[in-house]
């Protein structure tokens, strides 16, 4: 194709590992990978998203976009052919999707961190809420392979990366997320099985060290 | 085909606003519904169980939430008119960028704004003040920042020009000395019939801003 791709992110980042997963729906194996070290981030990193300051930053032929939904997006819109559409072609079906990929990026991480840095009260009204908001996905899911219906999708894309940190949750908070809601536990093994996600998903283990690292660092 | 529009909405609201503008812009017809936000009804906890929260646009018995996604939803629908976002991918990203960034940063540093007291108030109009410059730099020179008309962020940002004078007066800060661009912006929207025909009266939305400090 003769693009120049570039993906800035780091290695533990939901978020930069869901761009790695579109990328490689999309057949896009051709591409730079930069680690940025997030203790300490680059003038380059600074330049490339000054409102946010944040992983992920695509760079395509020298253009930046950033946060990883809208780089999904533009992904999808810059390929076509003979990849996957990773949204479904139908503006309603496009706005349902757009509305849980917008509900997991709300909920989700900053619920994970209040799991995993809290004790006690605090961390099991944090994991009621995790539990409830995995819940309601499964009733979204359904009785679909996929929350794309019969294709890996746009919402699959969203959460996927977030099964890294099932076993870091499940340690720290004292449950099974299997028990809890198996159907996710279904899909999220399903996903797995496409090398796309497989190959870009973060070691959970690592994940889990990574997480006491930090509240060491803190102080938790 | 006979369209079924209907719009469940709050007339104060800032998110609600957006979808009017937007629908003003492509011409579409209908339905208005407003809501009783202390007492909503069953129609909206039904069609928005997860954040029982205006905007709610039913089009033909489907629903639609969250106001950046309705507009985005209307784009594609109604596409032959007034297109609110670029046709270039790239261009696109940016839209969706400052769409996001507007719905992230400018309501919750408003009720900050609104809410605060003292050196803590301070703190809160430096951080409004910044965004708006934040969104100056990305104006630049265009009329617009869909360019020559009204795009996405423009719709997604307008509604909450009304809101200035309450908190110019609130924190003693002038927006035409620290954003100008965004002032002379602000007024070259109302020049569209879809913006001034839409936008409350400036008066009632003071009322309403004030019951929130």
């Amino acid at each position: 194709m003769g693009d120049d791709i570039i993906l800035v992110s780091f290695w533990s980042s939901p978020f930069g590992a869901r761009v790695k997963i579109a990328l490689a729906e999309k057949g896009i194996i051709d591409y730079e990978y930069k680690e940025e070290d997030l203790f300490h981030k680059s003038p380059f990193l600074l330049r490339l998203n000054p409102v946010y300051q944040k992983v992920p930053v695509l760079i395509y032929n020298g253009k930046s976009i950033c946060e990883s939904l809208n780089i999904i997006e533009f992904i999808d819109e810059i390929v076509k052919g003979d990849s996957p559409m990773l949204l479904p072609s139908h503006p309603y079906h496009r706005a349902n999707a757009r509305f849980w990929a917008d509900f997991i990026d709300k909920k989700i991480y900053e619920t994970c961190k209040k799991v995993w840095r809290s004790k006690g009260e605090e961390q099991e009204a944090a994991k009621k809420e995790l539990i409830e908001i995995f819940k309601l996905l499964e009733q979204e899911l359904g009785e679909k392979p996929y929350f794309g219906g019969e294709s890996f999708g746009f919402v699959d894309i969203s959460l996927i990366p977030f099964y890294s940190r099932f076993y870091t949750l499940e340690t720290f908070g004292n449950f099974s997320i299997e028990q809890e809601c198996p159907k996710l536990m279904e899909w999220a093994k399903r996903c797995l099985e496409r090398e796309s996600v497989s190959k870009s998903l973060p070691d959970s283990r690592k994940i889990y060290e990574f997480v006491l690292h930090l509240n060491n660092m803190l102080g938790i | 085909m006979a369209e079924e529009v209907i719009l469940l909405d709050y007339w104060a609201s800032p998110f609600g606003t957006r979808v009017r503008i937007a629908l003003a812009e492509k011409g579409i017809k209908y339905e208005y519904k407003e809501e009783n936000l202390d007492e909503k009804s069953k129609l909206l906890l039904e069609a928005n169980p997860v954040y029982k929260q205006i905007p709610v646009l039913i089009h033909n018995g489907k629903v639609v939430c969250e106001s950046t996604i309705i507009l985005e939803y209307i784009d594609e629908v109604w596409k032959d008119k007034s297109p609110l976002l670029p046709c270039h991918p790239y261009e696109r990203a940016q839209a969706r960028f400052w769409a996001d960034y507007i719905d992230k940063k400018i309501y919750s540093n408003s009720v900050k704004l609104l809410r605060s007291k003292g050196e803590e108030q301070e703190t809160a109009k430096k951080d409004w003040i910044e965004c708006f410059k934040a969104l100056e730099g990305e104006l630049g020179e265009k009329p617009y920042f869909g360019g020559q008309s009204l795009g996405i962020v423009d719709v997604g940002l307008v509604p909450f020009y009304l809101w200035f004078n309450t908190f110019e007066t609130l924190a003693n800060f002038s927006m035409g000395t620290e954003c100008p661009k965004i002032v002379d912006w602000g007024k070259r929207c109302m020049d569209n019939d879809s913006v001034s025909k839409t936008l409350q009266d400036e008066h009632k939305i003071h009322e309403i801003l004030v019951e929130y400090m």
